[in-house]
């Protein structure tokens, strides 16, 4: 078994490999606005520093997110692409399913990324393999009164200290621990999610002025 | 020809999603995903709307265009995808599917403008493309005057528009006069029953002192809704055929006199338009009329091929291959304003000046602020 996951629905470009036992390789960046420049490379850096080719993949884990879109879309048409070509699977995780396995609290807490324009993407865990209930988008001093007393894991707990005084770390999503969850579930022989992204928004539906320029004036 | 390169090509710059596949100047597919019913109710493209469209269709377009083809993917020379110019999250999840498409396959990237797509695609009609080629590109994004000795190499803007593109001023119009979204084929459409002499409308930049081969449809656009609102107003029945006919021959008459006077001046004898208001009926039929009364021959491609698709960039990517142009790098950018002068985007070992702050547009929410 060689699992490829990717996720690129928040500021981190993560990729790792898994065995089935263990984390092979992993690469991450941060870098919220470079997701489509950075994937491939880090792909291909962590194929080479496991000394293996891209069709040794057997399962493909990618994280669906929530996350702001453009970035979010990188990841997931990268892994649907793999997917068609190797023709092995795609599975979808959600995003804060990484960031709360990796933590490991064994206790209640809850997991919160930046959603930028003032809100954050969070969800609640009975621990780091249990998500309580479905991810939602809010501003973080509506839910402060709800999560006051929990931990809160990820960069949109640590950028509100006001709204979540127990933010901790880890801070940023890694593929190594979506990975290690994923072959938890693969061996449970439990569900993953359908490979297509949690928006949590909905779009602006606004046409700009001056729509569909494309020439450079 | 066997030995031709087989290219596979996507397009993603706007709200069509677009895979096809050529072999040399043979088109095998050219499939095609299009999220305009979308956009039909708010009058325009909406960006967001565009790129979620583009992640659901991606790999079903790819998958319907290898089986159109009848080719296996490992037999591909290599895959090409528009870098740019577009709307920058609808060509992000294009071009991130292409090197994740030429990784897996382990096939050479090439990164191309959209534009030089638009001109590239009509080998596929007409057979290789003379050289020079002058070229008239309309549509709702880009109406721009095109010299292009060497489609791969060399594409010089002779002219563009300084404000509206000409299938936006159609688009607009047809809001004005209540016709859905997109304008250009209903208005087409109506034209055809109304009179072009009926309404004297303003041609954009056509004095003596204006700039020789740029466009303005802005002006344009504002006197035929005046015109109509005046005749609202008055309480007077719009003569919809008329307007439409009218505002119609004004677009085409400045589009094509401009065209072919480029052609003279730069003793260039052949005229390509391609773009979707290329599929326009009549202006067709006047740059027909002007290219034989000027000696020009005129080459448009069919209307399919003139709207935005997966062929035209298959078609500058198979000549990239046949002219041994250097392969994109896995760091290809989406560039949002890559300039037409830049028919593709080199990787970095064969850049000649890489100018990052330009090349890192992919994460500017779109391209309207
Ligand atoms: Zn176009």
């Amino acid at each position: 078994m060689l699992l490829l996951a990717v996720d690129t629905a928040t500021p981190a470009v993560t990729v790792a490999l898994h065995d089935g036992t263990a984390v092979v390789a992993e690469s991450s960046q941060v870098d919220a606005r470079r997701h489509g420049e950075l994937l491939l490379p880090a792909v291909d850096r962590v194929l080479a520093e496991a000394g293996l080719k891209l069709d040794a993949v057997t399962d493909l884990v990618v994280g669906v997110g929530p996350g702001p879109y453009t970035g979010l879309r990188v990841g997931l048409v990268t892994a649907a692409t793999f997917g068609s070509v190797l023709g092995v699977p795609v599975h979808g995780l959600c995003t804060l399913d990484g960031l709360a396995y990796a933590s490991g609290i064994e206790g209640p807490f809850a997991v919160a990324t930046d959603a930028r324009r003032k809100e954050v993407y969070w969800a609640r865990y009975e621990d780091f393999r249990t998500r309580a209930g479905e991810p939602g988008v809010d501003r973080p001093a509506d839910i402060a009164d709800e999560l006051s007393g929990l931990p809160v894991v990820g960069a949109g707990a640590l950028l509100y200290p006001e709204s979540f005084p127990q933010a901790r770390g880890p801070e940023y999503q890694s593929a190594g621990a979506l990975a290690a969850l994923a072959a938890e579930k693969l061996a449970e022989g439990s569900a993953f999610l359908p490979p297509t992204p949690l928006y949590l928004r909905r779009p602006d539906a606004q046409v700009p002025k001056n729509y569909k320029v494309v020439t450079p004036k | 020809m066997a030995d031709e390169p087989l290219v596979l090509g996507i397009e993603t710059s706007c709200d069509e999603t677009g895979v096809g596949i050529v072999r040399g100047t043979t088109l095998l597919a050219d499939a095609i995903a299009s999220s305009v019913d979308t956009h039909a109710r708010f009058g325009g493209v909406v960006p967001e709307f565009a790129s979620r469209a583009h992640l659901e269709a991606m790999v079903p377009t790819i998958e319907r265009a290898l089986k159109t083809a009848g080719i296996s993917a490992k037999d591909l020379d290599g895959i090409a995808v528009t870098a740019g110019p577009g709307l920058a999250g609808a060509l992000l999840v294009g071009v991130s599917a292409a090197k994740a498409y030429a990784y897996a396959l382990n096939k050479p990237l090439y990164g191309v403008n959209h534009l030089a797509s638009h001109i590239c695609v009509d080998q596929l009609e007409h057979g290789p493309l003379p050289e020079p080629t002058m070229a008239l590109l309309v549509s709702g994004g880009h109406s721009s005057l095109l010299l292009a000795p060497d489609i791969t190499s060399d594409v010089r803007p002779m002219g563009a528009t300084i404000d509206d593109a000409a299938g936006e001023a159609f688009d607009k119009i047809a809001r004005v006069l209540d016709l859905g979204f997109p304008g250009g084929p209903v208005i087409d459409r109506l034209a055809k029953e109304g009179d072009p002499k009926a309404i004297a409308f303003p041609r954009g930049l056509t004095g003596s002192r204006d700039p020789a081969y740029d466009f303005s449809f802005s002006g344009l656009k504002t006197a035929v809704a005046r015109w109509i609102e005046a005749k609202r107003n008055a309480g007077e029945e719009v003569p919809v055929r008329d307007v439409a006919a009218s505002f119609q021959e004004a677009v085409v008459d400045v589009l094509t006199r401009k065209a072919v006077r480029a052609c003279k001046d730069e003793g260039v004898d052949h005229l390509m338009i391609g773009g979707g208001v290329a599929a326009n009926s009549r202006l067709r039929a006047l740059a027909q009329e002007r290219c034989e009364r000027a000696g020009i021959r005129l080459r448009v491609p069919r209307p399919g091929l003139c709207t935005d698709n997966g062929a035209m960039v298959a078609a500058l990517g198979a000549e990239m291959v046949a002219r041994n142009r250097p392969a994109s790098d896995l760091e290809l950018s989406a560039d949002s304003s890559l300039p037409v002068t830049e028919p593709h985007v080199p990787g970095e070992a064969h850049a000649h000046s890489h100018d990052h702050d330009h090349v890192h547009e992919v994460s500017k929410k779109n391209l309207y602020s």
